[in-house]
């Protein structure tokens, strides 16, 4: 019957694990890394943020959707086309029937730019339709489906289908979303050329600090009373609908939230890699999301993000020299780490290292024998 | 748009694209049957469903090669032999799947789905590894090539034909295995409370376990099928795999009736608007009107009064 006291907003242990993460990212990445792999990984810290708001949607919700890709999708696309036009002025586009619009509505016989495409001509409203357009999508889909009453396994398939149809979509309407190759050949940023290795530099730093406030949003969702009842909800959502909360709420908001953050994301990618295509929308992708969440351990805010690294790094190295072994490795570390090891690295770290870092701390300063409760770095 | 056709040629085109959309459903039956059974009776996720109905696929293949290199003069029948072979085969590694790994996930449904997600992986990687990447096909025996023209306009397709009389013939099949036989009463008596289903003797894993192997085993029967009618790849599984799940899902959940419905439904409209549209946008204008209803009413076309 211990009544819930207010904690402070990080722990000391918690602090230690944001500082190492931090200095990760923010010292040893760059450090040892030249231009080409900091922004290999740069594009695998984009994917951290749809992982961070996986732990905040799955681990502490309950709520799996397995179409997070059309919400990194959908942010990629609203900066690929604001980009897209930046670059595809009159000038450079001079040799085109029809300058003055993307090359790829050119090869398609489109005259003129859809009224959908001209809101991004401008920074400021890019901006805000990188988190307003997945939201309101997420929205949708949330209120529509919460306010029934539908979650679980039937969410998982509706959202995976969304993101079937979503890609779908993309590839059938060649002219106006770039078909299947996506939007390629972006150039720059208000006159400022994404290309260069000091603006690769720049951007893994924007990125880094977005990741980070990123990081602190959904830690402070976890720590506050909504974290709590997201926690309450997976486990008995009856239960706290009988204690009065009004459940559809407060799993619309961690659905939209888990959204937004997919979007930066999704924006992040556009401008550290240069192009953004539908092979990042649909389901595979959206499914490989969810196992970076897993892998660092479902309920673990800073286990996505090494979790996000570790997969995409090993992708990355076994897909280069053995193609055919990393499929199968690949297949094996979805059924290891459901089966296994469901805490994923953070289960592992709070059961085998952190008792025998704590034993050794005890044993210089003393008994210290209550410090440690089961799980307190998630 | 109707106004460029004579009422002759509407007529044709709709007895013609209503055809292939009864192929369409045919396949959508074959494809849904065995998930009907694993995932609406035991609500079980699978999602290596579309990999055992390749695997249903390559063992045709085989069969049909063994054929043609040693049994010739049965060459025309070796497509029976190599259904029953499809379903021993996959009915096999089903229960073998359903041993190793599912039976420990009952309680986290969303777990099972992830752990089947990695196992499609892995059975992708093994056909590409032992069939390699490219599609293949079988030889059609002779009887099965050709169509039959009705009118001097409609034609159909014989294989087509045969696909649809497979359907029709699984479909009863399964009918009966559900409400005629002691199997198809337990599963029933499982599905609707497990507990007291065991209470009164039913051995609940053995038939889980034989359940999710004859779901396994029809999916078998289906990629069997398909080989009839198109060719088959490492990584064509993961083309249906949605498409099945939501022809399920639109059905109702456990009911059989409404997953024939669902399937009829959503074929037939994409074959229609297919010929009006392009492919893709026919795919998305279903596929959005299935999300759409479902979003409006969850339980599906025919929903089974349970109670939870």
């Amino acid at each position: 019957m211990t009544p819930t006291k207010k904690t402070a907003f990080l722990t000391p242990k918690e602090m230690i694990g944001f500082a190492i993460l931090a200095a990760l990212i923010f010292v040893v990445l760059p450090l040892a890394l030249d231009t080409f792999r900091l922004n290999l990984f740069g594009k695998y810290l984009t994917y951290a943020f749809v992982a961070v708001g996986l732990v905040l949607c799955w681990g502490a919700g309950g709520i799996l959707s397995l179409g997070q890709g059309v919400f990194f999708g959908l942010g990629g696309y609203c900066m690929a086309m604001f980009l897209k036009l930046e670059a595809s002025t009159p000038e450079n586009t001079a040799i085109q029937s029809t300058p003055g619009i993307p090359d790829f509505m050119d090869w398609n016989q489109i005259t003129a730019l859809p009224w959908w495409w001209e809101p991004f001509h401008s920074f400021g409203l890019t901006l805000i339709a990188i988190i307003a357009v997945p939201v309101v999508f997420a929205f949708i889909i949330a209120f529509a489906m919460f306010r029934r009453r539908v979650g679980g396994v039937y969410f998982a398939i509706i959202t995976q289908a969304i993101a079937a149809i979503l890609t779908i979509l993309i590839i059938g309407q060649q002219g106006f979303t770039g078909g299947v190759n996506g939007i390629t050949d972006l150039r720059t940023l208000h006159g400022w050329d994404i290309r260069t290795d000091e603006a690769k530099n720049i951007l893994y730093f924007v990125n880094g600090i977005l990741l980070f406030a990123v990081l602190f949003a959904a830690h402070y969702v976890r720590k506050s009373k909504l974290g709590r009842l997201l926690i309450a909800m997976r486990d008995q959502e009856d239960r706290v609908r009988f204690s009065g909360y009004d459940v559809a709420s407060f799993k619309i908001f961690v659905f939209c939230l888990g959204a937004a953050f997919s979007a930066i994301g999704g924006a992040m990618f556009t401008l550290q890699v240069g192009f953004m295509s539908p092979t990042l929308v649909g389901i595979v992708p959206s499914i490989e999301m969810v196992i970076f969440c897993a892998v660092g351990g479902r309920l673990s805010i800073i286990g996505a993000v090494y979790g996000t690294l570790l997969v995409n790094f090993a992708k990355t190295t076994f897909s280069e020299s053995f193609p055919e072994v990393w499929l199968l490795g690949l297949g094996a570390l979805f059924i290891a780490v459901v089966m296994a090891f469901p805490r994923g690295l953070a289960g592992i770290w709070a059961d085998w290292v952190e008792p025998r870092l704590s034993s050794l701390f005890s044993r210089k300063t003393g008994d210290d024998s209550t410090a440690a409760p089961k799980t307190p770095a998630e | 748009m109707f106004a460029d056709y004579s009422m002759g040629e509407l007529t044709a085109i709709f007895a013609m694209q209503g055809f292939a959309g009864l192929i369409l459903f045919s396949v959508f039956v074959l494809m849904a049957l065995g998930l009907a059974i694993i995932f609406g009776q035991m609500g079980v996720i699978n999602m290596a469903h579309g990999e055992f109905m390749i695997l249903g696929a390559y063992v045709t293949y085989l069969v049909s090669n063994v054929f043609s290199d040693y049994l010739p003069f049965l060459f025309s029948i070796y497509f029976f032999v190599a259904m029953a072979l499809a379903f021993v085969v996959t009915g096999a590694l089903g229960m073998f799947v359903e041993w190793a790994m599912i039976r420990h996930l009952y309680k986290r449904p969303l777990d099972t789905l992830l752990a089947t997600w990695g196992l499609s992986l892995i059975l992708q990687q093994i056909y590409r590894s032992v069939f390699g990447a490219r599609e293949v096909g079988v030889t059609i025996p002779e009887w099965m090539m050709g169509s039959l023209p009705l009118t001097d306009m409609i034609e159909v397709p014989i294989n087509g034909m045969f696909v649809m009389v497979l359907a029709v013939g699984i479909s009863i099949a399964i009918y009966v295995l559900m409400f005629r036989s002691t199997w198809g009463k337990q599963v029933r008596a499982i599905n609707q409370n497990r507990i007291m289903a065991g209470a009164v003797g039913i051995n609940t894993e053995w038939t889980d376990r034989l359940t999710f192997g004859i779901g396994c085993g029809v999916a078998g029967v289906a990629g069997s099928a398909f080989t009839m009618i198109g060719s088959t790849g490492p990584t064509a599984g993961q083309l249906y795999i949605v498409d099945t799940f939501l022809v399920v899902v639109f059905g109702g959940a456990g009911s059989l009736l409404g997953t024939i419905a669902s399937a009829f439904s959503i074929s037939q409209a994409q074959s229609i608007l297919e010929f009006f549209l392009s492919g893709s946008m026919a795919k998305v204008l279903t596929l959005l009107t299935v999300v759409g209803i479902l979003m409006l009413r969850p339980q599906g076309l025919f929903a089974l009064k349970l109670r939870k």
